[in-house]
């Protein structure tokens, strides 16, 4: 049964990207545990605005409903929050205890710079996707869906792979800050089926070279990714990304 | 070939061929200290020829150097890492760092592992290697393999370094070898497990080889003296 609760929240200040941050804490009443935690931030935020007229917490949001990637937010020590394979704004109220205190900081890799508050700059992510994540085949016109045909299980595979939303949290969790769990994701979505192996050793040079070039670390196998990742990529997914890579490289 | 040290996943061959070359190696000396306990078991002299035909013939001194080599590009390579990975973080850190449950303790400190490891084969070196195949390649006699493992596994104070060295090696292995083989891409879903059984057992075989060498010889040694 849900009630309201009354907690305390520790939120990463920061007016810019040069800015020196720190943590500001604040205090919330009567909050309803039904509630999702982007909508306790604004709570938080009409309180801060309206009563006592300061700065509203920057934090990214959008779909709200776990697909488009955009909400971030490492909550008490996990990216999404404590919750396991949700992202923040499917997090609710109700992981959380009448009195309980919550630290929101923003991701932390050097790659993901912050630009204000809980708000970082993941545009890196979208420079390795057009590095090499896409098919540059000419497709023509709309094709009958059973003309290539494809195994059930690399078709579940792929699909798998490619519900990987680019969030972030896998560098954000990663002690080496590294975003071999999002490369090995789009690379993996289209190696494994046949429209994707055309290009499979041009994209997977390119897109590591990519996360490489953009200052991610390297990867060490802890695993901190998937047990972190929204959407459940396989640690696998890396595997398949090494393999690919190596024989890219062995085969030039 | 500059992908080796240009690229990370390269980099990260390089430590997992470096690496499971070393884990062979440590199987086959792990092999030859079981002999020692034998021949005290026998009365036999099976360590002493093992002794001999690896002193400073041309294989041995090849191997020796081979292996020099292995243990210098394995710890290059992981500071290298390391230094990396510690500026991909970033500057600022967690104030709560948090701990996935899923994740092997082994595989967070896999360097301060590493250093352990290092610094139980210098003491390893200077107990058996300076004295054996080192005097050999200067010229003079080498001290006795079973009178040195006699010795050195009789003062107390080596076997709980070298406990504690195996301590270290055999979290540093269990780690080690399976994310050898995912670096490699020989992994899936379903072998994950298998890799990571197939790791701690391989680990565990090879730690205990190397550790009842050690507590054989402990224990004979406190016997004599009862």
């Amino acid at each position: 049964m849900d009630k309201n609760i009354n907690i305390t929240v520790k939120v990463w200040r920061q007016a810019g990207p040069k800015a020196k941050g720190a943590f500001e804490t604040y205090k919330l009443q009567n909050i309803s545990q039904g509630s999702s935690f982007l909508e306790m931030l604004d709570v938080l935020n009409e309180q801060l605005v309206n009563k006592e007229r300061k700065e509203p917490i920057a934090f990214d949001h959008d779909c709200r409903e776990g697909i488009c990637g955009m909400c971030s937010l490492y909550i008490n020590g996990h990216p999404h929050g404590p919750d396991t394979a949700v992202t923040t704004c499917q997090l609710h109220m109700r992981r959380f205890n009448d009195g309980d205190t919550i630290t929101i900081e923003p991701w932390r890799s050097h790659a993901f710079p912050v630009i204000k508050d809980l708000v970082v700059d993941r545009r890196a992510y979208d420079k390795i996707m057009q590095a090499g994540g896409y098919v540059s085949v000419n497709t023509g016109c709309g094709v009958d869906a059973n003309a290539i045909p494809i195994s059930k299980i690399a078709a579940d595979e792929a699909m798998d792979a490619a519900s990987c939303i680019g969030c972030g949290a896998c560098a954000a969790a990663c002690k080496n800050g590294s975003a071999m769990l999002f490369v090995a994701a789009k690379v993996s979505q289209l190696a494994l089926l046949p429209q994707g192996k055309i290009e499979a050793a041009r994209r997977a040079k390119a897109m590591l070279g990519k996360m490489d070039e953009l200052g991610f670390g390297n990867c060490t196998n802890t695993g901190a990714c998937a047990a972190e990742c929204p959407k459940s990529v396989s640690l696998s997914n890396i595997a398949r990304l090494n393999r690919e890579f190596i024989c890219a490289k062995l085969g030039d | 070939m500059s992908w080796l040290s240009s690229s990370s996943i390269g980099r990260k061959v390089v430590m997992s061929v470096t690496g499971t070359c070393l884990v062979l190696f440590l199987l086959f000396h792990a092999s030859m200290n079981i002999v020692a306990i034998f021949d005290s078991i026998n009365g036999t002299e099976g360590y002493e020829a093992i002794c001999e035909f690896l002193g400073a013939n041309w294989y041995a001194l090849v191997g020796t150097v081979g292996l020099g080599f292995l243990v210098c590009v394995h710890i290059v390579y992981a500071f290298i890492l390391n230094a990396q990975n510690y500026r991909a973080r970033g500057q600022e850190r967690y104030a709560i760092p948090g701990r996935q449950k899923e994740v092997e303790w082994a595989s967070l400190n896999m360097l301060v592992l590493g250093i352990i490891v290092v610094l139980g084969l210098g003491l390893h070196l200077f107990n058996f290697w300076a004295k054996m195949q080192l005097p050999e390649i200067l010229g003079y006699y080498p001290e006795s393999g079973t009178e040195l493992i006699e010795y050195t596994f009789s003062q107390w104070y080596f076997v709980v370094a070298y406990i504690i060295w195996l301590a270290a090696l055999w979290f540093h292995l269990t780690h080690g070898i399976w994310s050898a083989m995912h670096t490699f891409g020989w992994n899936n879903n379903i072998w994950m497990k298998r890799w990571k059984c197939i790791a701690n057992i391989a680990s565990t075989i090879i730690i205990l080889m190397f550790a009842c060498v050690v507590l054989y010889f402990f224990g004979s040694s406190c016997a004599c003296c009862a």
